[in-house]
């Protein structure tokens, strides 16, 4: 594909957006992934399981 | 509306929000991709170049729905801290502490990109442009709510003066809105305007595309980082219980 003299902007600005959205989904799914394993990790020592024992 | 308010009220509870973002995820991921891909390959190969700008068109299709998110975002913080103020629904604040960082990534995107448009188009990189700087004001306001509210302890507090900042930052949006019109270098509104769009169907398409799949992904995201905004809570109340348990234990006498 030709994109002519400004090709560099072009693919920069594209190279940018695609960096930072899949750092972004990439930090999201490791904080949620997190939570859940500090939630697990409670509850097996059984701490905080007052919700679980009822 | 006795729908949304039947909604509202079903979502207050953070279990059910929980079970039905789970299942709308994994659609919302899939019909994003679908969109973004058919944006791309519209812009790519089914839409000509600009006649004045050429090729270069090409970054509209990532600028603008990069710029339209920034401020709906912001909508959607002002909305939730309204929300929280007013009603005290119990997910308003989690949706406001959970769209300020997606909003100030989306914000930057706009900056990035609006800079590397603006250097083969205007000559530079930068320029203290009315309809820049206002943008750029918003990404400070979007830091500072994430500042703010991570520098005070009381959770129920930062929340509150969050949201009051937010309020009171929304004066912004019709600033960034009208700043086109105000000696701007920036070219002004093409499509959301008063009467039809000036912007050739052949290029408003895939824009059109582009703006529906960048707000779907959006949507995920936002779902995503509300989940885990909720899953951060719960592991605190978990921890709060556990640490009560033990301090009423050591209270008890030995028999």
């Amino acid at each position: 594909m030709e994109l002519g003299p400004h090709a560099v902007y072009i693919w920069s600005a594209y190279g940018v957006v695609v960096v930072t959205l899949a750092a972004l989904i990439g930090w999201l799914v490791a904080d949620g992934r997190r939570q859940q394993r500090l939630i697990e990790e409670i509850e097996a020592r059984g701490l905080g399981g007052t919700r679980s024992r009822r | 509306m006795l729908v949304m308010q039947s909604l509202t009220q079903r979502l207050a509870n953070p279990s059910n929000f929980m079970a039905l973002s789970a299942r709308l995820l994994p659609w919302c991921w899939v019909v994003a991709a679908g969109l973004i891909g058919s944006g791309l390959y519209l812009a790519f190969f089914g839409s000509p170049p600009d006649y004045q700008q050429g090729q270069t068109v090409k970054i509209m299709y990532i600028h603008v729905p990069a710029a339209w998110l920034s401020m709906l975002i912001y909508t959607l913080i002002a909305l939730s801290s309204f929300g929280l103020l007013v009603f005290r629904h119990p997910l308003a604040d989690v949706s406001a502490k959970a769209a300020a960082p997606l909003g100030a990534t989306f914000t930057f995107l706009a900056l990035a990109t609006g800079s590397l448009w603006g250097k083969p188009m205007w000559g530079t990189f930068w320029v203290w442009d009315p309809r820049l700087t206002s943008v750029l004001i918003l990404l400070f306001l979007y830091l500072g709510l994430i500042a703010l509210r991570s520098s005070i302890e009381d959770e129920a507090l930062a929340a509150k003066l969050t949201a009051v900042l937010s309020l009171v930052g929304i004066a912004i949006l019709p600033v960034i809105k009208f700043s086109v019109e105000w000696n701007s270098l920036h070219q002004p509104a093409s499509v959301m305007r008063l009467g039809a769009p000036t912007i050739h169907a052949s290029l408003l398409w895939p824009l059109f595309v582009m703006a529906l799949g960048m707000t779907v992904l959006f949507t995920a995201l936002q779902l995503k980082a509300m989940r885990n905004e909720i899953l951060r809570r719960r592991v605190k109340a978990l921890r709060r219980i556990a640490a009560t348990s033990a301090a009423d234990l050591s209270q008890q006498p030995a028999e």
